[in-house]
């Protein structure tokens, strides 16, 4: 009769919670009975973890164990309790003294061999157990670059159960963060090269310059706004223009994330297992462009035991791209309404609420019309009946609309444009600069507010807190009294404008942004 | 074969026979009083029925020789525990002047054979197994 205890982390989104794991000995016919809510991967645990033992050189003790996961409330899932429960076990057993389990957290899966193997969600796994003092965490290995990211924690990688057995004699002195030693980890964590090189592009853009986007120097001034205030962007024209580029070069002119975003980001990849071993920490903004046959569910996140984050919440503090928007499907689209809205996406199923966040730039293409040739001319001109066109228009309007500050209309560039433009277009390090520049002037006038750009400011704010001149708002004003804007519409303008006069240097906005923020929308497309 | 007296000739039958009388001695020597001895009915045979200060115990003797294929108490399965109860059952059915509470012991034997040793026999009394 036995009883020892480990501590393990639960990650629930991107929620670490600590989890003691509890070992009884108690004689009997030998089996081994889980119980705490256990997923179909837990469960498989059992073989796993006797394998482990034994081919570690350790007898498995031939009684009957119970192993105990607390709180039972809590649903836990995967393989990351592995570890922590071979040790309970083993001092249970009396192999190793019983750990302590204030003084540390265990995480890993462990291969049938006793290797332990690299888990996703370390780094929210890391940061509960930091949160809640305990600072020492035993990890994998291949782990352990990502544990180190987070302040205060005492990191003990493993490469295997041996080693955390003699850890927990103080026999054993971790060598700190070697990451990926072992053969058979490197080779399937090796990204496929070779002819699948295409498939693993550069994904911040970073490599893509601005000055490619040749005849399109609205279309970079779109991209520019976007970028410096944080404004959701909308781009319509025919094929061919030059929006996807533009979409894929905007990443290019953010600055990098602080190091709170850097960590934020980080842990949304690392429980989405989409995080490079080597290089843990994400400093550039994330970019996402999902093919347009995307679920609602590939988009926001979506499981059953475990909610796994979508593309959303994996494009948080950076672009999500959605090409060829209209042929989403509806509720894809529409599914983007309360991040946009709230910065969070909650995913809620009958055993539990899910939170993740995804608070990210939207930039949204789109042709004129299903056949993609409106506005070509010559043979190529469109032939849909206008009531198509404006079917296939009418499915991006109204509430996701509503939330994009510029819409742009992009004509494809004449022969006259593509050659004016070839040697004047500025190059992503010039805009970046103007970027760094107006976000940080940005952030000075919001200081003290919950906002950092100019996107996220709510429009009666905006107007309340920095009033402008009667006779600078002259043309919105009119406009909107005509009719052709919108209320909304006026606030999009006036956040779009602030942005302008934070990339020119100016301390208020002129007539001049007034009007240039008022032509980078599309006429007769107000919400 | 088995025969009708319970002798047989078979390898396995032979071992159990000997981790039985092996148990059954252990058992006295600790004190146990042996009841019965493979009792039959219908269903199948109890290996020992026993009582222990007042405790009637139906005990399980589970012979290997070797761990190669898991220890003797791993191969007690659930189905073999699901029938020693119900035979416990019919035994007490049997037996009605026999009353107390009642236990159910497992009987690990145990027989190692490495080459250049003396044989080395274990058996290992488990109260109350299942």
């Amino acid at each position: 009769m036995a009883l020892a205890r480990a501590l393990a982390v639960a990650v629930v989104g991107v929620q670490g919670h600590l989890v003691e794991v509890e070992a009884h000995l108690s004689g009997g016919l030998p089996g081994l009975a889980l119980i705490g809510l256990p997923d179909a991967a837990l469960a498989e645990a059992r073989g796993r973890i006797r394998a482990a033992v034994l081919n570690s050189g350790q007898k498995w003790p031939d009684e009957r164990i119970t192993l105990g996961l607390f709180p039972a409330t809590l649903p836990k899932s995967g393989s990351a309790f592995d570890l922590a429960m071979a040790l309970a076990i083993l001092a249970a057993a009396g192999v190793v003294p019983s750990p302590d389990p204030r003084r540390r957290v265990m995480l890993g899966e462990l291969a049938l061999d006793g290797r332990v193997r690299p888990v996703r969600g370390v780094l929210p796994a890391v940061l509960a157990a930091v949160d809640a003092g305990v600072s020492r965490v035993v990890v994998p290995a291949r782990n352990a670059a990502e544990a180190a990211l987070v302040p205060g924690a005492e990191v003990e990688p493993v490469p295997d159960l041996r080693s955390a057995i003699a850890l927990l004699r103080g026999e054993y002195e971790p060598e700190p963060a070697r990451a990926g030693t072992d053969e058979a980890d490197r080779l399937a964590a090796r990204p496929s090269t070779g002819p699948w090189r295409a498939l693993h592009p550069p994904a911040d853009g970073t490599d893509l310059d601005l000055a490619d986007v040749a005849g399109q120097s609205r279309g970079r001034l779109a991209v520019e706004v976007a970028a410096a205030g944080g404004h959701h962007l909308f781009m319509q024209g025919p094929p061919g223009g030059g929006k996807t580029m533009l979409a894929d070069r905007l990443p290019g002119l953010l600055p990098d994330l602080d190091l709170a975003s850097a960590i934020e980001v980080t842990a949304v990849h690392s429980v989405a297992g989409v995080l490079p071993p080597d290089t843990p920490l994400v400093r550039r903004p994330p970019y996402r462009s999902p093919h347009h046959s995307a679920t609602p569910g590939a988009l926001v996140g979506a499981g059953t035991s475990v909610i796994r984050p979508g593309l959303a919440c994996e494009a948080h503090r950076g672009v999500l791209f959605l090409d060829e928007a209209p042929e989403f499907v509806r509720p894809a689209l529409d599914a983007l309404r309360q991040p946009l809205e709230s910065g969070v996406i909650e995913i809620a199923r009958a055993r539990m609420t899910t939170r993740f966040p995804a608070r990210f730039l939207l930039v949204l293409a789109a042709n004129p019309c299903p056949c993609a040739k409106a506005q070509a001319r010559g043979a190529r001109a469109c032939e849909c009946p206008s009531a198509v066109r404006r079917r296939y228009q009418a499915r991006l309007s109204g509430p996701l609309l509503d939330r994009i500050d510029l819409q742009v209309e992009l004509g494809a560039p004449s022969r006259a444009e593509l050659r004016a433009d070839a040697g004047s277009a500025e190059s992503s390090a010039v805009v970046a600069e103007r970027v760094a520049a107006a976000r940080a002037a940005m952030a000075t006038r919001l200081c003290g507010t919950p906002w950092r750009t100019n996107g996220e400011v709510p429009g009666p704010t905006l107007r309340r807190g920095w009033p402008l001149a009667p006779a600078v708002t002259g043309a919105a004003d009119r406009a909107y009294e005509t009719g052709s804007l919108t209320a909304r519409g006026l606030d999009r303008v006036l956040r779009v404008a602030w942005t302008l006069a934070d990339l020119r240097g100016l301390d208020r906005p002129g007539t001049s942004e007034l009007g240039l923020a008022l032509s980078l929308r599309i006429p007769g497309r107000e919400a | 074969m088995t025969s009708r007296r319970g002798t047989s000739c078979r390898a396995k039958d032979v071992l159990g026979r000997f981790g039985e009388d092996l148990a059954a001695r252990h058992l006295v020597a600790s004190g146990v009083e042996i009841l019965d001895r493979n009792w039959r009915c219908r269903e199948g045979e109890l290996d020992i029925v026993a009582r222990e200060a007042g405790t009637l115990l139906f005990c399980e003797v589970k012979t290997r020789t070797g761990t190669r294929f898991g220890t003797p108490a791993e191969g007690v399965s659930e189905r073999k525990v699901a029938r020693v109860r119900l035979l416990a059952v019919r035994w007490l059915a049997a037996h009605p002047r026999l009353r107390g509470p009642v236990r159910f012991d497992l009987l690990a034997v145990s027989r190692e054979a490495t080459p250049g040793l003396p044989e080395a026999i274990r058996v290992e009394h488990r109260r109350g197994a299942f």
